[in-house]
């Protein structure tokens, strides 16, 4: 077998050991943690009798590992339980919220992915000199705001002091493409701002250790353009890397989706997840971790899978 | 040596925000929960920053909300960083199984975002300051170990450390004479990384419901309860708000600074 | 004649900024008013210890300063036009074709993720002097002078497909390839083993006569440079010492400074009678956990006490892991290592104090031999506190005469090792193993980081300490000048076999085996036309054969 393709088979099915062992993570870590279930549901004035009837009910009287194994089988197949607190079908909630929450940090990236790159190739061309110092500082700031925070400074800045857009981000079924768009922009440049900042420090930190390198100087003392040098030498070496830090901070963007949502009052999986926390509705909070779980995982997979291929040392073994 | 003035300036806000923390009490104007004014009153002299939801003292409950923020992140990083040195570093000095094990235990930790793991850990654990901590300084250090264990490896492997096997040194000077030494400034660098990020973390589970419960606040909490005031105009959500920007921006100029000194003393090029 | 002047630089000034830890960052002048003049076709060689500049110069013939360094003042002309003060632009005209460079490391300055051949030939497309087949054929030309195997179809490799003396050869010929009127040298021989240092200097030499390029050839290495330069300038602390034919510089120096040079590395040690020895490794095999294959064959070897034996290989030869497997670091899988008369365990963890305490090493790189945040007394006074149990100023004043005896002074113990100075920092790792007052030193490659005129300072205070006190050495190294100066015996290490062992005379004297007789005669001797009579040698031998 080629050895970059046994090097990808290798990581993805490290990718789904990981995978599976978050699941056993998510089902049984919560299991040992100091906690009751039906307690949970019921409350602390519940009589035992009524707390042993639900733990029946639920099944909880089972040893843990039959329940993670029935529970896995029931994700495999799409069947992810129901609801303790309001009986629902939790695969088809999930489905239901899925698309909005993709739909939001796709925009998030489609934005930020572009801008990120151009402002990281433009503070590592000018590394040290102004333009490099005011980018460098302004996501030095952005970086230390956490999402929530940097939330309410845009609603402010945009609902009030400038009123363009709406505070609440409300989508449901049968809106168009550009009214949701519409809907969904002030979540959309919160997400940008958030996820920019370490999109371009990492573009920055990538490049300029391309350029750093001797032949890059080998480029220079040849009397090459600095656009030749860029394209025929720091490029084909930089983009492995700067492909990793797109994925992986479109992986950071998974989780940054949960407190905006929550923000704008999004219909989407992170509110969902939130409110069933609240809830102690332990099987939907199971469900929705592993999904973003998975989500995560996956991106990460796909950096490491990019970095493999574009190693020109792997693809043409000696 | 010289003091960059970003540095300066980061020290100083620093040391004003743990000066409040300490001496909320005595610098309150109002205690933190009585109602002494009009519902999301505007800044005026009697109060400076104006009133909240219920009528309370922003600035009086920014103050003691400080002391809740930052006593729990400095808690929590404190031990997120015990845990993860002493397990990064005995990782990297007993090497074998001892790292692997704790390796690939960090590894599944970190499969996971943090935020993702704390919400289900918190659906179960009841919510409590003790909790809050604890889950925090877990989830973190599996960074600090990240960290302590590459940088003891660094160490680990150089010429004086090999020495002083050769010589007969027991572990414990090994650890504490040869390494620990040259590993400190790294460390403590990161220790200002870990603060940040756990006034970040507390602040967002406290938004999300999930943090801080009343009747104790913190400045998540208070950004949660008056969220709805953006609405109508009223500013009040982004006091708290600025104070956890400005808090966190002042420690990240400060360890950033120790950072680049520290990096420089490692690879400085000398003339 | 003027218009054979190629190359003219006068008074020129080369300043940098620098950046010492914990203060202000403050200005240094590398060079100070040099002059160069190069001929059409002449091959000019700089030579210098670290810090010379001779690198920096270099790279001033193509108005380039490395890493933040500015050409401040004086004039560089070349092919008669002021190039000091030319535009981006212009510099882009010059570069890479009426000047090239090649850098010590080919391994590095080759772009990982692109072809051999289209690097090769990039600047004589961009610079537009011929067509891509054109081009091609001149490259596999080039290819096949410097001895490339498979001239065809090498340039179609990747970087890291081919070795690194190939690679050497390969920037040689990317180089030569837009037929430039100079070559920049930088110590192109400088990271190779050598017996391939001596295929790719042949190959360089050949390349620069047929060309007729005129060329700046860097190197540290006096007896190297004599084979390639047709003159030579001797450069120190950015300054020029001497300048003149090379016949001359090595056989008739001028300077006091050229003449420390020229009679450096040839120290001559007196070997001693045989003894019995204190150290007896026998059938020693031994292989690092999770490799396929031994890096140490059976082998044997005796040390006499207060006598030296220098184990001499290339890399891979295995000379380093005898040192880890006889301290004990990788406990051999066969064979026996006996000490003072007592058998040692094979693991560091079975040792005794006394094992521990008589076995001493001294590293190649004493920067990270010292643990920065020691002062060089507690790194001295250490192993006084852990065998001796001295304290306080008993102490002290024991760690004052071991700096005396490494002739460093007072005033020394309360500095840190990022003060000294590299032969200084060498000089306390020779006295902490002292402290220990062993039987026997392992001194690993210590003198191969050091400039030549340090290294044998160092050399003649290990000779004297073993004099007093009575101490062995094994002697680890790659440098065959180095054996001569200080051996008593040999081994000759080759893929972790030993291929000659025995007293010096009896290894270094004819009849050799195959291997001792390539390394010997590889070793560049300080001696015009050297080059030409060994390669004359071995191509008559091998048509021989």
């Amino acid at each position: 077998m080629h050895p970059v393709l046994k090097l990808v088979v290798q990581r993805v099915a490290l990718g789904l050991l990981l995978l599976l062992a978050v699941s056993a993570v998510i089902f049984l870590g919560v299991e040992a943690l100091p906690g009751d279930t039906a307690q949970a549901i019921l409350g602390q004035s519940a009589t035992p009798v009524a707390l042993e009837n639900l733990r029946e009910k639920m099944g909880l009287n089972e040893p843990a590992l039959t329940r993670y194994f029935h529970w896995l089988g029931g994700v495999l197949t799409g069947d992810l339980g129901t609801s303790l607190t309001n009986g629902t079908d939790i695969a088809q909630a999930i489905g239901q919220r899925l698309g909005n929450t993709l739909f939001l940090a796709s925009c998030a990236a489609v934005i930020s992915v572009p801008l990120a790159l151009v402002l990281g190739i433009i503070a590592a061309r000018y590394a040290g000199r102004w333009p490099d110092k005011v980018i460098s500082g302004l996501t030095l700031a952005t970086i230390s705001l956490p999402e929530f925070v940097a939330a309410y400074f845009v609603i402010y800045l945009l609902t009030q002091v400038f009123p363009i857009f709406q505070p609440v981000a409300m989508v449901f079924p049968g809106m168009g493409f550009w009214s949701k768009l519409h809907a969904v922009a002030l979540p959309v440049i919160v997400l940008v701002l958030v996820v920019l900042a370490h999109m371009m420090r990492m573009t920055r930190a990538a490049i300029l250790n391309v350029m750093q390198s001797a032949y890059i100087e080998t480029a220079e003392l040849k009397g090459l353009r600095p656009i030749q040098i860029i394209w025929r030498h720091a490029f084909p070496n930089a983009i492995a890397p700067i492909v990793s830090v797109v994925v992986l901070n479109l992986a950071y963007l998974v989780v940054g989706v949960v407190v905006v949502e929550v923000v704008f009052g999004y219909n989407a999986l992170g509110q969902y997840l939130v409110d069933h926390v609240t809830k102690r509705d332990l099987p939907v909070v199971q469900a929705v971790g592993l999904v973003f779980a998975g989500v995560y995982i996956g991106l990460n997979i796909l950096a490491d899978v990019i970095a493999i291929v574009a190693n020109p040392r792997l693809r043409h073994p000696k | 040596m010289r003091i960059p003035a970003s540095a300066l300036l980061g020290l100083a806000l620093t040391g004003l925000f743990l000066f409040t923390a300490i001496f909320a009490q005595w610098i309150a104007p109002y205690p933190i929960d009585a109602a002494v004014g009009g519902v999301w009153e505007g800044p005026s002299a009697t109060f400076w920053l104006g009133t909240d939801t219920i009528g309370r003292d922003i600035l009086s409950r920014l103050i003691y909300g400080g002391q809740i923020t930052i006593f729990v992140a400095l808690a929590s990083s404190l031990l997120s960083f015990g845990l993860g040195s002493f397990f990064g570093f005995l990782a990297a000095v007993r090497g074998g199984w001892t790292d692997q094990i704790l390796s690939r235990i960090v590894d599944l930790m970190m499969a996971i975002p943090s935020l993702i793991v704390a919400l289900v850990m918190l659906s179960v654990l009841p919510l409590n300051l003790t909790v809050l901590i604890l889950v925090m300084g877990v989830l973190d250090s599996t960074r600090v170990f990240r960290l302590a264990r590459a940088v003891a490896m660094d160490i680990a492997v150089m010429d004086y450390v090999e020495a002083a096997k050769l010589r007969g040194e027991k572990q414990g000077w090994v650890i504490f004479r040869e390494i620990l030494p040259n590993a400190l400034s790294p460390l403590v660098a990161e220790f200002g990384m870990r603060f940040i990020f756990a006034v970040l973390f507390i602040s967002t589970l406290s938004f999300l419901g999930l943090g801080i419960q009343p009747p104790l606040t913190d400045w998540g909490g208070m950004v949660k309860e008056n969220k709805d005031g953006l609405i109508y105009g009223k500013g009040a959500a982004l006091m708290p708000a600025a104070a956890i920007a400005l808090l966190a921006i002042s420690v990240n100029l400060v360890a950033d600074w120790v950072l680049t000194r520290t990096s420089s003393l490692k690879g400085g090029r000398g003339g | 004649m003027a218009e054979d002047l190629l190359l003219d630089i006068r008074g020129l000034v080369i300043e940098a900024t620098s950046y010492p830890p914990g203060e202000p960052p403050k200005e240094v002048t590398l060079v100070h008013g040099v002059d160069v003049q190069l001929q059409r076709g002449r091959v000019l060689g700089l030579i210098g210890e670290s810090g010379a500049g001779k690198s920096t110069i270099g790279l001033s013939a193509m108005a380039y300063g490395r890493g933040g360094v500015r050409l401040t003042g004086g004039t560089i002309r070349l092919n008669g036009r002021e190039i000091r003060t030319a535009g981006p632009a212009e510099l882009r005209k010059l570069r890479g074709r009426e000047v090239t460079y090649v850098s010590q490391s080919a391994a590095a300055s080759f772009n990982p993720a692109k072809r051999l051949m289209d690097q090769v030939i990039e600047t004589t497309l961009s610079h537009g002097l011929m067509g891509r087949a054109e081009a091609e054929v001149r490259a596999v030309g080039l290819f096949r002078k410097l001895g490339l195997p498979g001239p065809e179809t090498f340039g179609q490799r990747f970087p890291h497909q081919v070795s690194g003396g190939q690679l050497q050869r390969a920037m040689t010929a990317m180089a030569l390839c837009p037929k430039p009127d100079l070559v920049i040298f930088d110590e192109p021989t400088t990271a190779l083993d050598v017996t391939t240092q001596i295929d790719v200097l042949a190959a360089i030499k050949e390349a620069i006569r047929d060309t007729h390029v005129a060329a700046l050839y860097i190197t540290h290495d006096l007896a190297v440079v004599a084979q390639v330069a047709d003159e030579i300038m001797v450069l120190r602390h950015g300054r020029r010492v001497e300048l003149g034919e090379t016949e001359q510089i090595i056989h008739a120096p001028r300077e006091a400074y050229t003449r420390a040079l020229v009679s450096v590395r040839s120290l001559e040690h007196v070997e001693k009678a045989p003894a019995p020895p204190v150290l007896k490794i026998e059938g020693v095999t031994a292989r690092y956990r999770g490799t396929g294959f031994d890096v140490l064959k059976n082998v044997s070897v005796d040390l006499p006490a207060g006598q030296t034996l220098a184990v001499v290989g290339e890399s891979g030869s295995g000379k380093s892991t005898l040192a880890r497997a006889i301290t004990g670091l990788l406990p051999p899988s066969k064979g026996r290592i006996t000490f003072a008369g007592r058998t040692l365990s094979a693991d560091l963890s079975g040792r005794t104090k006394d094992d521990l305490r008589e076995i001493q090493m001294i590293y190649q790189m004493a920067d990270t031999a010292m643990n920065p945040r020691q002062t060089v007394g507690t790194i001295v006074g250490r192993p006084l506190e852990l065998y001796f149990g001295m304290k306080g100023a008993e102490r002290d004043r024991r760690v004052q005469d071991l700096l005396d005896q490494i002739e460093m002074g007072k005033g020394f113990a309360q500095r840190y090792p990022a003060e000294l100075s590299g032969g200084q920092k060498q000089r306390v790792c020779i006295a902490r193993a002292l402290a220990a007052d062993p039987k026997l030193i392992i001194c690993d490659e210590v003198t191969s980081a050091l400039d030549p005129l340090v290294a044998d300072g160092i050399l003649k205070l290990l000779l004297n300490l073993q004099a007093e006190a009575h101490v062995a050495y094994l002697f680890i190294t790659h440098d065959l000048a180095t054996v001569r100066a200080i051996a008593d015996k040999i081994a000759v290490m080759y893929k972790g076999e030993v291929r000659r062992y025995g007293q010096k005379s009896d290894v270094l004297a004819p009849p050799y085996d195959d291997y001792t007789d390539l390394l010997l005669s590889s070793v560049p001797e300080m001696e015009v036309g050297w080059l030409e009579q060994v390669i004359a040698h071995r191509k008559m031998e091998s048509a021989g054969n």
